[in-house]
């Protein structure tokens, strides 16, 4: 089962690596990872989408916990959390499919941020489960480039993270 | 007062309580060393090795249960250090290691004798520090003992680049450590130890599986306490060995691969396991599928991600193994009838236990023609001061000591037993010999591990550390011999060690002295000769060539499959 994580650890270097290694050394798969600094500039805090089951999850979380970096661990699973990606995505846009393209953009609320006669590159937000919907559509028409930044995470409800 | 870097490290040092450090000079450590010349509270010790000096930290921390300390210069020196860090990370040992770096502004310039050794020893330690500013160095530290001696303890590495060294700062040692993400739970919830007992008590068929995290954590004697209290069969691990006294009645030994038949059985009979401090090793567990089949499980460790890692847990407790113990016997004491029923209740599995014993004691062929690793350990045991230090190195003497040494008090056995590492055992009982220099400091190695840090003779000698060292010497990478004897068809590749060595010339050319046995009745005088000499010495035993440790369970195979015989 996929499993959003939040991972808020001290803003130094190497932090970011000794995440990502305690996931390769332990055979652990991260499917996605974004980081940057917070609203406390001591914190970054790295948002990574992993997956295994729930003994697999527990080890995940203890292991980050046990790093001495790490302030907080949060698993967003069970629905508490909001989740946004980003993706930039440039598509083949000629003749008549450059309508078609404009459409799709329209119903999905995103934006062209880039035209050439020949491509539309679009910038597109929202749940991972939209940004597939987008591309989904635009991929028949002819994709060239994908980007996307994997989800952020942020708790639902008027709490923040200390609770 | 102001200082420079240097100096604030051995002000430190010194503030920790640290008397003793084992380390290697070199250009990015000069300044300490220029320091250290004349700096009375510390002694230094020059290994001739940078790996053996961590191995030596080691030692001496786990014979005195304080943070041993190792200094390393950078690029080869840093790099020499790593396997004596990953055997003390396996095993949890609290040493600090510093390594000296190349200035910062030449940190990743590919400068000479420069490596990353914070990113190389990130998944062997405990945690890693670089020190970027001499203002931050005093914290660090303060932070770096802290965390190697704390929770679960471990080794942590601090890089220290030259110009930090030499640049100056006022020096100020902090008096607490406060880090966010780092607050161990030491103390195990009551109403958690409430359940154990009870469920312990309302068992049947109990056995306590002891790891070497209630050494670690000086909780032996709570433990001993417990057990005896109740009367309940107790097994240890390798690491565990000396937590719980060998020669109790309620000893089952040590369990697990080499371990006695009856600890095996009855880990595969239990109906509730108590695991204190120890993490389910795949030695130790054999097939998991069938390890402890009918157990209930509870599991009592200070560090929650060693539970429920490769067993599932029926209880788990987290903290400090010596509060969770000694709430325990606040409990037990509370219930005198419980345990008194309890007691009547485990009668019938004590008798299977004796029977168990008695059917398959542990034992070898004796041979007055050939001399038997395992009669000389014995005899080791019966000529040795009784609260001699034991280090050994890794291999089938290593196993031999385990089974046939008879631990009874915690830290007197100094081993390598997560890592498994060939030439630990010398420059460990080293460690243990500089911190207690009046103590009787043996190391059991086999020829092949010997000869992987022998170089630290002219250390022994040098130091007047007057280490025993006591080599089974059988020709062979033994234990490896062993498996393809067993498994691979007797086809020895390569594990064969022929050239004739003169350990003899070999001890006298280090400045030391050497005795050697070749037939059984010169054991005895050849190790009465090696404890009277006063110095370090090498006491050389020729064995049998082919002998094995049994029992052995064979890797994969359920703790019940034991190769008693072979």
């Amino acid at each position: 089962m996929k499993h959003t994580i939040s991972v808020l650890v001290e803003n130094e270097f190497g932090v970011l690596s000794r995440v990502a290694a305690l996931f390769s050394g332990r055979g652990f798969n991260i499917d996605s990872l974004s980081v940057a600094p917070t609203n406390d500039e001591t914190i970054s805090r790295i948002t990574l989408v992993t997956r295994g089951d729930d003994q697999i999850l527990e080890q995940i979380s203890k292991q980050l916990n046990k790093l001495i970096d790490v302030i907080k661990v949060i698993d967003f699973t069970d629905g508490s959390g909001i989740e946004r990606e980003m993706a930039l995505v440039k598509v083949t846009a000629e003749d008549e499919s450059r309508a078609e393209v404009l459409r799709i953009v329209d119903i999905f609320r995103a934006k062209i941020i880039d035209v050439t006669p020949r491509s539309y590159t679009i910038e597109a937000t929202g749940s991972p489960a939209k940004i597939d919907a987008i591309l989904e559509l635009l991929r028949p028409l002819g994709l060239k480039e994908l980007v996307r930044t994997g989800p952020v995470a942020i708790g639902r409800g008027s709490k923040g993270w200390k609770g | 007062m102001k200082m420079n870097g240097a100096r604030i490290l051995l002000e430190c040092l010194k503030k920790e309580g640290v008397d003793t450090v084992f380390g290697y000079p070199g250009g990015t450590v000069i300044n300490i060393y220029d320091e250290l010349h004349g700096f009375k509270d510390i002694h230094h010790i020059l290994p001739r090795h940078e790996q053996a000096g961590v191995h030596a930290a080691d030692g001496y921390a786990r014979a005195t249960g304080r943070v041993g300390v190792a200094i390393a210069t950078s690029g080869p020196g840093a790099t020499n250090t790593v396997t004596g860090i990953a055997t003390a990370y396996m095993d949890s040992i609290p040493v600090v290691i510093i390594t000296g770096q190349v200035p910062t502004p030449l940190i990743g310039n590919d400068a000479f004798q420069e490596v990353d050794i914070i990113g190389i020893t990130r998944p062997c330690t405990k945690h890693n520090f670089l020190v970027r500013d001499v203002n931050e160095l005093a914290g660090i530290l303060k932070k770096a003992f802290y965390i190697a001696r704390s929770g679960r303890p471990g080794p942590v590495l601090v890089d220290i680049p030259k110009d930090v060294q030499i640049a100056q700062a006022e020096f100020k040692y902090p008096e607490k450590v406060d880090i966010r993400g780092y607050k161990p739970n030491l103390e195990g919830h009551p109403k958690q130890v409430e359940r154990a007992i009870e469920m312990l008590l309302g068992s049947r068929k109990p056995v306590v599986y002891v790891g070497g995290g209630v050494i670690l954590a000086n909780a032996a004697e709570e433990l001993t306490k417990l057990c005896n209290m109740l009367e309940v069969p107790v097994t240890t691990t390798l690491m565990g060995l000396g937590a719980y006294p060998e020669d109790s009645p309620n000893s089952l030994r040590m369990l697990g691969m080499h371990g006695t038949y009856y600890a095996n059985m009855a880990m595969t009979n239990t109906d509730v396991l108590v695991a204190i401090g120890a993490r389910f090793d795949d030695r130790v567990t054999g097939k998991l599928a069938t390890f402890a089949p009918h157990a209930k499980i509870i599991h009592i460790d200070v560090d929650p991600t060693s539970i429920k890692k490769n067993v599932p847990v029926d209880l788990p407790i987290v903290g400090d193994v010596k509060d969770v113990l000694f709430k325990m016997i606040k409990e037990v004491e509370a219930h005198p009838d419980k345990v008194k029923a309890f007691k009547e209740a485990t009668k019938e599995w004590h008798e299977e236990i004796a029977a168990w014993k008695a059917k398959h004691p542990l034992t070898y062929k004796h041979a007055a023609n050939v001399i038997k690793p395992q009669y000389v350990i014995e005899k080791l045991r019966e000529l040795s001061d009784p609260d001699a230090i034991v280090a050994t190195d890794v291999g089938q003497h290593q196993m031999w000591t385990a089974q046939f040494f008879t631990f009874t008090k915690p830290r007197t056995l100094l081993s390598s037993g997560g890592l498994g590492t060939m030439g630990y055992g010398l420059p460990a009982a080293m460690g243990a010999q500089a911190a207690f220099p009046k103590r009787q400091v043996i190391v059991v190695c086999g020829d092949g591990g010997f000869q992987m840090n022998l170089q630290e003779m002219a250390t022994l000698v040098q130091n007047r550390l007057p280490v025993k060292i006591v080599i089974l010497n059988n020709n062979f990478l033994g234990m490896v011999r062993q498996w393809q004897e067993l498994f691979f068809d007797k086809r020895y590749s390569q594990t064969c060690m022929e050239q004739p060595i003169d350990f003899i010339k070999l001890a006298e050319a280090f400045g030391a002295k050497g005795f050697q046995a070749t037939k059984t009745d010169e054991v005895e005088d050849t190790i009465k000769q090696g404890f009277a000499y006063d110095g370090p010495v090498i006491m050389e035993f020729k064995i049998a060539r082919e002998e094995k440790v049994l029992p052995m369970v064979p890797a994969g195979a359920s703790l019940n499959e034991m190769v008693l015989n072979a």
